[in-house]
């Protein structure tokens, strides 16, 4: 064997790369994982939401070791309009379970522990390494990959992109199309640090529990997108997305202006009061959904995680499908190499079978419409909230007037704000794009 | 030739916190880095062992976790590391700390033979003492040379060299002999990036770890808290003045109006000063 | 490696670290010294900055301040002598050798460890200078001693210990460090930490001459040339009566020169904050701070700089702080004592043209 020859290289060390680089290293194969960060995570957005069940089917006994923050037990979804919101909130003890669901975690210490698991189970990671092309043989096969290091290139039996959306490799090797904007959300996050006690007192935990906050509506100035916070053990994570194709064509509002009005907003200003920011950090997100999914699998190639679009933006999914992909596509390149075979495109199409069995693909497919409803109904995210918080106001102020009469302001006002076909279009819309 | 080069893993300063609350450090995700004072060292030992042959070894002391960071100056080029561990090293001031570093280094030279260049960083980013480079020389019976900016000739067969020393009013130009302890001025050079044959034998590579006694240090009492002459008693955030700064010019109509209502405070308060000011401006 | 290295002394053999007694061997151990740097016919100012400084302590000790000098030429350190007394020294301990004639870290280490070895003092003061730092080093590990570097606070506690106070941490807190059980008490101070003391012509002290035994044929070191810095524009940094300095709320490496401008109208000489180093965007010798400069001016108008604490030690005996930034929660706040919100890249102009007008008016009405 040539001296710089793998079975496989992993091309990033993000959720989908180290759930490919793990799942090979425990097959027994020769691995190599080129990230191009100073360290596993160090490219990351802090603060994020961890998926247990995805991460269990690679690493079972991972709540033992992995750094996690909190997990959540309350889930609030809310309805924003400029004074306050109106929303879902649904908590429950039954979350205080032995093996939890979902977790807050900071993805620079989670990367990094990640990675170490990697490194652990046998693979060899380099980092600082960026890998500028593919290395092909005279028929285009993939046998290798090319870095920005001094020195040969490195020969694998088969290279998985788990680069990330805007992956170097995928851009100019041509197996990606370019990014559209209207394809990739923004999202910009924030750190607060706040002392654990107060973060427990503010949002009612004890213990390791925590709390959830999407929102939505005018905070978004009338771009498709969502606001979230996460409560961390001593931090308190906030952020806000919308599509990039909306920052030009919609609003005059930059990424940063938007954050700090939610941060300005009524219902979440004092939730973060005294804090002390620490990070802050921008991240695109691929919500194209099912329609934008690329060519996942070639001769000597496949793509995992963000690299192949695998985001559910609806559910804010995104790292369990990552972790996902990366082990059904290790796992489909573990059976090829162990039985002696090639990693073609007709071999390596098993991996895109799986994750059509899988609940990936089927999510994908089911909100697969979503993203045109969105786009063309743009007044969905401002107007609905808008309207929501009109009624709730109504309905819940006593002021003299009986309770028909709010009735009917509520639903006039509807009534005027979209009309009844606009308003049984939208529904009907969104049942189909649902479905 | 044969360098051995002192490393520190440190704390990213520029990422330190204090915690707004409790006023104590938080260093909890706190990245860690190479000293970058320690850097210029190390390149200078590369580009001596590309000249003359031999080999960079890379050392430090500190907790298991420091290994990544002498994995790092391996994947700079460097061929080999030790890392020196144990509790009883906790608690080191530079006293007990070049103590252990010169144990470290007699131990390595018996291993793998004398060095004839110890590099180490100018200081510390997170000590700032630039008090162990110093030690190890004395210990150890080094030439001294600090705040080399260039080393001008170097004959190692006839253990001579010639540095130029940064001094406080000029440059001392510095022969001398083998073996010494260099530490190289920032900027004297820029650390190389490592071929990808280095990162890949760096990501495999073994770093030797040795505990106290198989670096052959038997007397403990050297070695951490009870090695050190100096004890810290307090650590307290700086007390916050009393009186906050006087917000000038709120409501001022344009900048120059806040200028002028700048000055008249600052002459107010340093009524002395205008004059000096303007005999300095005539003078111009 | 030669085998003539130094030995520890037997008297720092039993290293009971945390035991407060002092050992009986150290208890003959007296005064407060300060080294006084003496480089091309010099003294540098931080030694007349550290006899002031000691000259505080010995009083508290009630004990004698002693300079110690080294040097080439008798007749020059005898003149220095008298400018170390009329600092404040009472006694000055003169070593005058050929060998000495350069700073060398051979022979200073092994004169400056020789009198400590004879006379005895209990504090030994340095300045945090290149040869400050190069020589307290190798003394220190040589005595076997506690060595604090970069102190900015120096104090004697009820047990007549020495409470040698530094940044520690990056700068982000302060530590108090004593050195409990062993002697000297060594400490390094950076230049402008402590006030240049007023000198008094008047003050007379003893000089006690220290024959040094060195052969240079003994020194492995040889100084073959001293190229002086003859481009010193940024040396006088430190000294400058009014200082500008930039941060990062200048968002840009061109409005450096909004700095300048108004450094120069005033006649003062300008710096920046570290990140600013780190960028590229000024010379490492223009970075004011803990790993910087530090500055006492008159006058210090800190423009887009947030104050982080490594920041502040380094700027905190200026008269008089004026603050330029945007974030009125900016901690350069907190110990400016002039402030205005609002953004430096606007404001410089201003006040380059209000203080070039003021400053005009005056002249013509003077």
């Amino acid at each position: 064997m040539k001296q710089n020859h793998f079975d496989a290289i992993v091309v990033g060390a993000g959720p989908s790369g180290n759930a490919a680089a793990y799942t090979l290293a425990q097959r027994g194969l020769n691995v190599l994982q080129i990230e191009r960060g100073e360290y596993a995570g160090s490219k990351n957005v802090q603060g994020a939401i961890l998926y247990a069940d995805a991460l269990e089917k690679i690493i079972p006994d991972f709540r033992d070791e992995a750094p996690l923050e909190r997990h959540i037990v309350e889930q609030r979804v809310w309805m924003m309009d400029d004074a306050g919101h109106t929303g879902m909130h649904h908590r429950s003890d039954d979350y205080n379970e032995d093996k939890p669901n979902r977790y807050t975690i900071l993805r620079a210490q989670f990367d990094k522990w990640f990675s170490r698991c990697v490194k652990e189970a046998g693979a060899t990671v380099i980092y600082e390494t960026t890998v500028t092309s593919l290395m092909r043989d005279a028929s285009g096969w993939v046998v290798g990959v090319h870095t920005d290091r001094n020195g040969e290139g490195i020969t694998a039996d088969v290279v998985i992109l788990a680069e990330g959306v805007n992956g170097l490799v995928g851009r100019t090797s041509g197996l990606r199309e370019e990014l559209k904007p209207e394809n990739v959300a923004l999202a910009v996050k924030e750190m607060h640090f706040l002392p654990q006690e107060v973060i427990d007192a503010r949002f009612n935990l004890k213990g390791n529990e925590g709390v959830v906050i999407e929102a939505m509506g005018t905070i978004t100035e009338g771009m498709v997108g969502t606001a979230f916070l996460y409560t961390n053990r001593e931090s308190i994570s906030v952020g806000i997305g919308c599509m990039v194709s909306d920052f030009t064509d919609v609003g005059q509002a930059t990424p940063h202006g938007l954050l700090d009005r939610f941060k300005a907003h009524p219902s979440i200003r004092a939730l973060l009061e005294g804090s002390e920011i620490k990070e802050y950090a921008a991240h695109l997100i691929p919500e194209g959904g099912y329609r934008a999914i690329p060519e996942l699998v070639g001769n000597g190639w496949l793509v995992v995680g963000d690299a192949g679009h695998f985001v559910n933006a609806v559910h804010r999914e995104g790292s369990n499908l990552a972790m996902t992909t990366g082990r059904l596509a290790a796992e489909t390149v573990a059976d090829i190499i162990l039985s002696g075979g090639s990693c073609s495109r007709h071999n390596l199409a098993a991996y895109v079978e799986a994750v059509k069995d899988s609940f990936v693909m089927k999510d994908m497919k089911k909100y697969k419409d979503i993203h045109g409803f969105l786009k063309k109904g743009r007044h969905v995210v401002d107007l609905y909230p808008r309207l929501m918080n009109r009624a709730a106001q109504t309905w819940f102020r006593v002021d003299g007037v009986d309770k028909k009469s709010k009735e009917s302001t509520i639903v006039r006002e509807a009534w005027r704000a979209r009309g009844i076909g606009g308003l049984m279009g939208d529904a009907f819309k969104l049942m189909r794009a649902w479905r | 030739m044969r360098i051995f080069v002192c490393i520190k893993q440190v704390p990213d300063s520029a990422q330190i916190r204090v915690h707004p609350v409790t006023n104590t450090i938080m260093r909890q995700g706190v990245p860690t880095i190479i000293n970058p004072y320690d850097l210029f060292g190390l390149e200078e030992a590369l580009r001596l062992r590309d000249r003359f042959g031999g080999e960079v070894t890379v050392m430090t002391m500190g907790p298991p976790m420091a290994s990544d960071s002498l994995r790092k100056a391996l994947t700079y080029g460097a061929d080999r590391a030790v890392l020196l561990t144990d509790r009883f090293f906790a608690g080191s001031d530079t006293l007990a700390t070049s103590y252990a570093l010169a144990n470290l280094i007699q131990k390595a030279s018996e291993n793998w033979g004398q060095p004839d260049i110890v590099f180490c960083g100018k200081q510390t980013i997170d000590g700032d003492t630039a008090q162990v480079g110093p030690g190890i020389a004395r210990r150890l019976g080094l030439t001294q040379l600090t705040y080399v900016s260039s080393i001008d000739e170097i004959d190692p067969s006839h253990g001579t060299i010639t540095v130029r020393r940064r001094a406080d009013h000029g440059v001392q130009v510095l022969q001398s002999r083998l073996p010494a302890m260099i530490t190289m001025m920032e900027g004297s050079n820029e650390i190389r990036r490592g071929r990808i044959e280095d990162a890949l034998r760096a990501a495999s590579a073994e770093v030797v770890q040795w505990n106290a006694a198989a670096a052959g240090i038997t007397d403990l009492g050297h070695c951490g808290l009870r090695g050190s002459p100096t004890v810290v008693k307090k650590v307290f955030a700086p007390p916050s003045r009393e009186e906050k700064a006087t917000l000038v010019g709120e409501g001022a109509a344009n900048p120059a109006a806040v200028a002028n209502d700048l000055i008249t405070q600052i002459f107010a308060r340093q009524p002395v000063l205008e004059g000096d000011l303007m005999h300095a401006a005539a003078r111009h | 490696m030669n085998s003539s290295a130094p030995r520890p002394p037997a008297a720092a053999g039993s290293r009971a670290g945390m035991k407060k007694e002092l050992p009986e061997h150290f208890r003959s151990y007296k005064h407060v010294w300060v080294f006084i740097e003496f480089e091309q016919g010099e003294i540098h100012p931080v030694s007349l900055e550290l006899l002031g400084e000691g000259r505080k302590l010995a009083d508290r000790l009630q004990v004698e301040l002693a300079g110690v000098l080294l040097g080439g030429c008798g007749a020059a350190l005898t003149g220095a002598a008298g400018i170390c007394h009329s600092y404040g020294a009472d006694v000055v301990y003169v070593a005058a050798h050929p060998v000495l004639a350069d700073y060398r870290n051979e022979p200073y280490t092994r004169v400056m460890t020789d009198l400590v070895r004879k006379f005895e003092p209990e504090i030994m003061l340095l300045g945090a200078t290149v040869l400050g730092r190069d020589l307290a080093g190798s003394v220190a590990t040589t005595l076997q001693t506690g060595l604090t570097a970069d102190c900015t606070e120096l104090a004697i506690d009820d047990e007549r210990s020495l409470a040698a106070t530094r940044p520690t941490f990056g700068g982000s807190l302060l530590c108090t460090i004593h050195t409990l059980n062993f002697r000297p008490q060594m400490a390094t101070v950076r230049p402008r930490v402590m006030p240049l003391p007023a000198p008094d012509t008047s003050r007379t002290g003893r000089i006690i001459e220290y024959q040094a035994e060195l052969e240079e044929s003994d020194i492995v070191t040889k100084v073959i040339d001293f190229l002086a810095d003859r481009n010193s524009e940024s040396s006088q940094l430190a000294f400058a009566d009014v200082v500008v300095a930039g941060g990062l709320g200048l968002r840009s490496a061109e409005n450096i020169s909004l700095v300048q401008d108004l450094a120069h109208v005033l006649g003062g000489d300008w710096g920046g904050s570290r990140p600013l180093v780190q960028k590229g965007w000024i010379p490492s010798d223009r970075q004011i701070g803990q790993t910087g400069k530090t500055i006492r001016p008159r006058l210090y108008i800190a423009a887009g700089i947030s104050g982080a604490i490594q920041h502040r030690v380094g700027v905190e005996g200026s008269d008089l702080i004026v603050a330029i930034n945007t974030d009125p929660n900016a901690p350069i706040f907190e110990f400016a004592h002039l402030g205005v919100v609002g953004d430096a890249t606007v404001l410089l102009p201003a006040l380059t043209e209000a203080f070039r007008s003021r400053l005009a008016v005056n002249r013509l009405a003077g």
